[in-house]
């Protein structure tokens, strides 16, 4: 019996690695985030130098609408400062109106505001950038994901592996490869190993040293200023703005699975106890249903 | 025990001035307190109070959605992502609405296949079975336009497939089907009626629901040996008895729903419904929620359109003959050695076919379906009524009581390990 149950299990495995080097689109590789598993919780540094790639790098041609500048100082978010975070918001110019006269004007952003997108409408956007407007990121890291497979689609729900996404984009991010030889990349396509198809329009966003990175009291960058690094550090953030509230989720989670067992463990006991005058005979208290007229 | 007496008598003098205007107390004591209840039951009969939990917790979320929901096609997934950023705790609300709508097919499955398993579909349960297939079918129609609000792109391309097979109906499929859209394509008009039937389905089914109780209690409730009470000593009262097991049960059925709402609350939906709704980009995948995946595998199983709606039809609406296909005088499986290994293969079956119905349609995967959608309608068409002629059923005990409490009775050869421990039975 074991010996077949192996048996199959190889088959299955078997048939999985077949299908991987038939040529489909590869399995990104699995990263370890401070925020995946029961407890999880954003790095907070992390959040902020994957704040600072997104202004620096992606934030030139994608937006981050759903995201106000506000929720940059919230509580399990990048917790920036709340000056810090008005000082920003500052610094974007917002169109508002209209004005008494019936003008639009642009003021300098409040805490409030959105973070304005790079185009002003999606035609503009996809005019700019070959025909294809470039994603909003705010929901990008629970917007893509890639095929688990049997029976990892079952094992992942015992192990709460749900950072599907994140691992997408970190190996989007570091995909960037040549082309393999006799694979022809279309004009203004971009081969990339993890991107269904291979042809990706954006262009290799990153690159090593690209964004200074705040320094600790050595004069060290407090991470490497590599594409691995900043890839994991832009992805952490975009799983924040995805789901800002991932930390309050699982901590209160944690206080309703623990309430829970302890409610069912009393009315277990409570069951037990009223049944335990069950054991033998019944009083004949009840009439048969078929007689049983409500 | 002797508190408990099986008719309602009011001691104040207002409840006797009451009840003899309006029963009602009279209905709830004889429904939910007195009702007997077979004491052998085990926890797949709680399932049907769990079920009773999950509508009571979708309306209440799905009201409270609908307080900050927009049902406009330009604002829609803005208004979803308001409600999981802006509003306070609408990431809760939404991802218990959204998992609630999993779970409660979770548990109708469970419910159903026991209902398969106990024949607790046949004589005098036809009309309590019916009513439940209705509700089924309801739930699936209100599961469906429920997705579709959150207007992301499956929500999207699930409507435009879906509504298009009406479409495949002879003559008037085509004024059907714009009908359904509120024009020539799935947009804003569709997503506005989608959201009201939406709103209204969950009371119709509430509404079944309670014919659905009524309906039990005239026959009163099967339970694992398929035999019925015969006297007072094979139950127990409702109250207190399958109150506390219920509620014991529901406990146990929130913490599963908990592990999801809490730590993958994204795992039972489309990473694609993250991404607005674009008519001008399809979805590599357009698959249906998990619920419906058996269903959408017997559609695409059959080549011709018209041909695969009528067989998904079809593969519910058999459920409402069985009934009469089912030629057996034995209720419950456990007394069925034959059918046992049938009704195992048809759940393997069942889950082969959800599995199927989420793989494309291409290759070997569509010549499996259709071996499983033939062996589906064959467990129904073929089975089931020829099993009744050629099986020799397994004695039945002469009560519940005797099943209960075992063989020294004077038993009729009931296997030893199936009435094991009275006390915990149940």
């Amino acid at each position: 019996m074991m010996k077949r149950t192996l048996l199959i299990a190889a088959a299955v495995l078997g048939f999985s690695a077949s299908a991987y080097a038939a040529g489909e689109t590869p399995v990104p590789p699995q990263q370890k985030w401070t925020f995946q598993g029961p407890f999880g919780k954003f790095d907070r540094a992390q959040l902020q130098r994957g704040f600072k790639v997104y202004r620096e790098v992606c934030a030139s041609c994608h937006g981050l609408s759903y995201v106000a500048f506000r929720n940059l100082s919230a509580e399990g978010g990048p917790e920036f400062s709340e000056a810090q975070v008005k000082a920003l918001a500052a610094e974007y110019k917002i169109q508002d109106g209209p004005n008494e006269a019936g003008d639009m004007f642009e003021r300098p952003g409040r805490p409030a505001d959105r973070f304005p997108s790079p185009f002003p409408n999606e035609n503009a956007a996809a005019a700019a950038n070959g025909g294809k407007a470039p994603p909003d990121l705010s929901l990008m890291a629970k917007a893509r994901t890639y095929e688990r497979g049997f029976p990892w689609f079952i094992t992942d729900v015992f192990r709460q592996y749900s950072e599907n996404g994140a691992d997408y984009l970190v190996a989007l991010l570091n995909g960037y490869e040549e082309a393999p030889a006799g694979f022809t990349v279309p004009q203004g396509g971009h081969y990339n190993h993890y991107y269904p198809g291979h042809v990706i329009a954006m262009p290799k966003p990153l690159s090593d040293g690209q964004v200074e990175y705040a320094k600790n009291e050595a004069g060290q960058p407090q991470a490497p200023e590599t594409v691995e690094q900043y890839a994991k550090d832009v992805t952490a953030f975009l799983t924040w703005t995805a789901e800002p509230h991932l930390e309050a989720r699982k901590r209160l989670g944690f206080q309703v699975m623990l309430f829970l067992l302890v409610l069912s463990g009393l009315l277990y006991f409570t069951k037990k106890k009223v049944w335990a005058n069950v054991g033998g005979e019944v009083e004949g208290h009840a009439t048969p249903p078929m007689t049983h007229n409500p | 025990m002797s508190q408990h007496s099986t008719t309602y008598v009011p001691k104040s003098a207002f409840g006797k001035w009451f009840e003899s205007r309006l029963p009602i107390a009279g209905l709830v004591h004889s429904s939910f307190i007195a009702f007997p209840v077979p004491r052998n039951l085990t926890y797949f009969w709680t399932f049907g109070a769990i079920l009773a939990f999950m509508l009571v917790s979708q309306i209440v979320t799905g009201v409270v959605l609908a307080m900050y929901y927009t049902p406009n096609a330009a604002m829609a997934f803005q208004s979803v992502e308001h409600i999981m950023r802006d509003v306070n705790y609408g990431w809760l609300i939404r991802y218990l609405h959204a998992n609630g709508a999993s779970m409660f097919f979770v548990a109708v499955y469970v419910h159903i296949f026991r209902n398969f398993y106990y024949g607790s579909y046949k004589a005098p349960r036809e009309v309590l079975y019916i009513l439940g297939v209705i509700i089924f079918l309801l739930m699936m129609a209100t599961a469906f336009m429920g997705y579709v609000l959150p207007w992301g792109q499956m929500s999207f391309w699930g409507a435009t497939v879906i509504t298009n097979l009406f479409s495949a109906i002879p003559v008037v499929g085509e004024t059907i089907v714009s009908y359904l859209w509120g024009g020539y394509s799935v947009g804003n008009p569709t997503l506005n009626r989608f959201f009201s039937l939406h709103y209204l389905l969950p009371f119709m089914i509430a509404g079944v629901v309670a014919l659905h109780i009524w309906a039990l209690h005239v026959p009163g409730q099967n339970n694992p040996t398929g035999i019925p009470i015969k006297s007072g000593k094979d139950a127990v009262p409702f109250t207190p008895y399958a109150t506390i097991k219920d509620i014991f049960a529901v406990v146990v059925f929130m913490l599963f729903f908990a592990y999801w709402v809490f730590y993958m609350p994204n795992y039972l939906g489309h990473a694609d419904n993250y991404i607005p709704a674009n008519p001008a980009v399809t979805p590599a995948h357009i698959v249906p929620e998990w619920y419906f995946l058996p269903f959408y595998a017997i559609l695409r199983a059959i080549p011709d359109k018209l041909g695969g709606v009528i067989a998904m039809g079809a593969a519910i609406v058999i459920w409402c003959f069985m009934p009469w296909l089912d030629t057996s005088k034995v209720r419950s499986t456990a007394y069925r050695p034959l059918y046992k290994q049938f009704f195992w293969l048809f759940v393997v079956v069942c889950f082969l076919l959800g599995w199927l119905g989420s793989r494309p349609a291409e290759g070997w995967y569509v010549i499996a379906s259709q071996i499983c959608t033939v062996y589906y309608f064959a467990h129904f068409l073929i089975v089931l009524p020829v099993l009744g002629f050629v099986e020799r059923p397994l004695p039945l005990p002469n009560s519940i009581l005797e099943s209960v409490m075992g063989v020294q009775k004077g038993g009729a050869g009931v296997p030893a390990g199936a009435n094991a421990e009275p006390n915990t039975k149940g």
